[in-house]
């Protein structure tokens, strides 16, 4: 594991509540998190405990109500709507469920387009694609592809602008057990080999022995920590 | 335009069908402005052509059809030529008759009695221009007819025989009916009543004190026909040339109606483009979450969605515009349908821009798409 003094996330204190007065939930309450560059680290806990909302925190979509969150040093609180949205863009990698790819594009053009909105036209897709495997089904597009594969097509994509943390949601919820160990063994191999913070919140709780770290949330609370 | 292209290939299926709606209002607006063209071509061409910043009309004329209405006369008409700003005055005859040529051939003309020596004379494209008391140059649309020089128009009830001596450059019409062109002195013997049957003579014409006119065509110096002082001592009203097409039989209630079909087919095209989008937009809304939570900006977004709006209306518009001209191409020569291009590119731009700015409206919707919908719709 990379020993650099920075973690690649940083939060303290952190605490999100959603509604008003009595109707108020709160999704985060009080939780400190910090992660390594290189460390993969999997949240699990039932659902409406949080994880999603750790997600959104920590991938800049949504701001604290108290608490402080930072990527790499930079205090997300101080970044204007559009600062956040660049922020994204050069430093978090997302990795959503099913994938989240769009459908009108193939495998390559969903990891040109992603190079594309950073200003990188030069993206090299086919190798990135080759590197999960999937550089056969390149000209493919989201409907011709497997479950599994469109999720290795998002890992590629997550990973064009090199992104120093990804953020990864219930990747296996829509994939077979070995699929779900083929995805998440990938996740920590790219996460150990290029040095990338991984933070995945998932329900299944088979594929947890690729992790660094596990850590469960109940009711907005990180709890008890598990080594795996 | 990465995105954008990629869409229009991926659902070309909905693009196509929205595309076929855009070129069906594309051929109607051309059709519209072709047949507004014809209109306005077969009702004012003949004024269109003339040399004039403007008319003087009696005082008290009624605005609809009042070159037929207004009577002037040369007192009103000294009054105008002695006028510092007027550089040229000239009286004008104007009334709709009923002709049979030698061959029975029944056709409408209008009168148009100018001084043949003054600057309402028309030019011709063959034949001569007018000289003699009985000759006239009638509208070159007239050739279709059979009209040639030599035919003799048989005035209806007055029996007046008057002689095509030449032919206009173009069409020159008033009123859906072909001008002719005849010395305002025979116009003023025809007007006073006392023409017989028969060519007039100048015999005739020397017989008659009618010093009257329908109208007094004026060349201001600056173009301007704007003279309160002259209209009120001459007891006279003013129209540019422009202002003066509404005077004509019609023309006015036509070009209305049409302009009316018009704007209702322009605003049918943005609200239906706007609505288009709108429903499109709404069904990218997890991707376009998907991609702002990747970091995509609100204006690479915009930019995208434009492009392909522009993509879209230009092509399939250019489409209609190509078949719209292509029926008006077709259209019989009895229908007053003329396609200029300076109207068409009009409503070309029109029909474009419009449908962008209902693409805009709809697609603004990308900036308020939330990112955290990507993640499952959190909030």
């Amino acid at each position: 594991m990379n020993h650099n003094p920075i973690p690649a996330l940083e939060l303290s204190d952190a605490s999100l509540a959603f509604g008003d007065g009595d109707e108020q939930v709160s999704a985060l309450d009080n939780i400190s998190l910090t992660v390594m560059p290189g460390e993969f680290v999997s949240i699990v806990g039932p659902s409406g405990s949080g994880k999603s909302s750790l997600l959104a925190v920590a991938g800049a979509l949504s701001p604290l109500d108290r608490g402080v969150a930072k990527i790499h040093g930079t205090d997300l609180s101080r970044l204007s709507r559009r600062e956040l949205a660049q922020f994204r863009l050069h430093n978090i990698g997302f990795v959503f469920q099913a994938g989240n790819l769009l459908p009108s594009l193939t495998a390559v053009d969903q990891l040109r387009l992603a190079g594309r909105i950073a200003g990188n036209r030069k993206v090299d897709a086919h190798r990135l694609l080759s590197s999960v495997g999937m550089d056969h089904r390149a000209n493919h597009r989201p409907g011709e592809l497997s479950g599994g594969e469109r999720q290795r097509v998002g890992i590629a994509r997550a990973f064009v602008n090199n992104p120093s943390l990804l953020l990864v949601d219930e990747p296996t919820a829509a994939l077979d057990r070995r699929r779900s160990h083929e995805v998440v063994q990938l996740l920590a191999e790219r996460a150990h080999s290029d040095n990338v913070a991984i933070v995945m919140v998932t329900h299944d709780r088979d594929v947890l022995e690729h992790s660094d770290r596990v850590l469960e949330m109940v009711d907005g609370k990180l709890g008890a920590v598990s080594v795996v | 335009m990465f995105l954008a292209l990629r869409e229009l290939r991926f659902a070309r299926g909905r693009f196509t069908l929205m595309g076929t709606v855009i070129a069906l209002i594309s051929i109607l607006v051309v059709l519209l402005s072709g047949l507004s063209s014809g209109l306005v071509n077969d009702g004012v061409s003949g004024l269109k052509s003339m040399p004039v910043s403007g008319f003087v009309f009696n005082e008290g004329t009624l605005k609809d059809n009042a070159f037929s209405r207004s009577v002037t006369d040369d007192n009103q008409l000294d009054v105008w030529r002695e006028a510092s700003e007027v550089s040229q005055a000239e009286p004008m005859g104007v009334n709709i008759v009923n002709g049979v040529t030698d061959d029975d051939t029944q056709i409408d003309l209008t009168l148009f009695g100018v001084d043949p020596d003054g600057f309402l004379s028309p030019e011709v494209s063959s034949g001569n221009q007018i000289v003699g008391a009985n000759e006239i140059v009638v509208s070159e649309t007239l050739k279709d007819s059979g009209v040639k020089v030599g035919t003799v128009f048989t005035i209806d009830r007055l029996e007046t025989e008057l002689t095509v001596v030449g032919f206009t450059e173009g069409q020159a019409t008033f009123g859906h009916v072909n001008i002719a062109y005849l010395p305002l002195d025979t116009w003023r013997l025809m007007a006073a009543g006392v023409a017989k049957p028969g060519a007039p003579t100048d015999a005739q014409i020397a017989a008659v004190d009618f010093p009257f006119a329908s109208v007094i065509a004026l060349k201001t110096t600056d173009d301007s026909v704007a003279l309160p002082k002259v209209n009120k001592e001459a007891e006279t009203i003013t129209m540019s040339l422009e202002e003066s097409f509404n005077a004509s039989p019609g023309y006015e209630a036509e070009t209305l109606t049409l302009s009316m079909i018009q704007i209702f087919l322009y605003a049918i095209c943005a609200l239906v483009i706007g609505a288009f989008f709108t429903v499109w937009t709404i069904n990218r809304t997890h991707d376009i979450a998907v991609l702002r939570a990747m970091g995509a900006s609100s204006r690479y977004l915009l930019r995208d969605s434009l492009a392909q709006a522009t993509i879209l209306l230009v092509s399939f518009t250019a489409v209609g515009v190509g078949l719209g001209v292509a029926m008006g191409a077709a259209m019989p020569a009895t229908m007053p349908f003329d396609l200029e291009t300076a109207p068409i590119a009009v409503a070309t731009g029109l029909t474009i821009g419009l449908g962008l700015l209902g693409a805009t409206a709809a697609v603004v919707r990308i900036t308020r798409v939330d990112p955290l919908r990507a993640l499952g719709g959190l909030r």
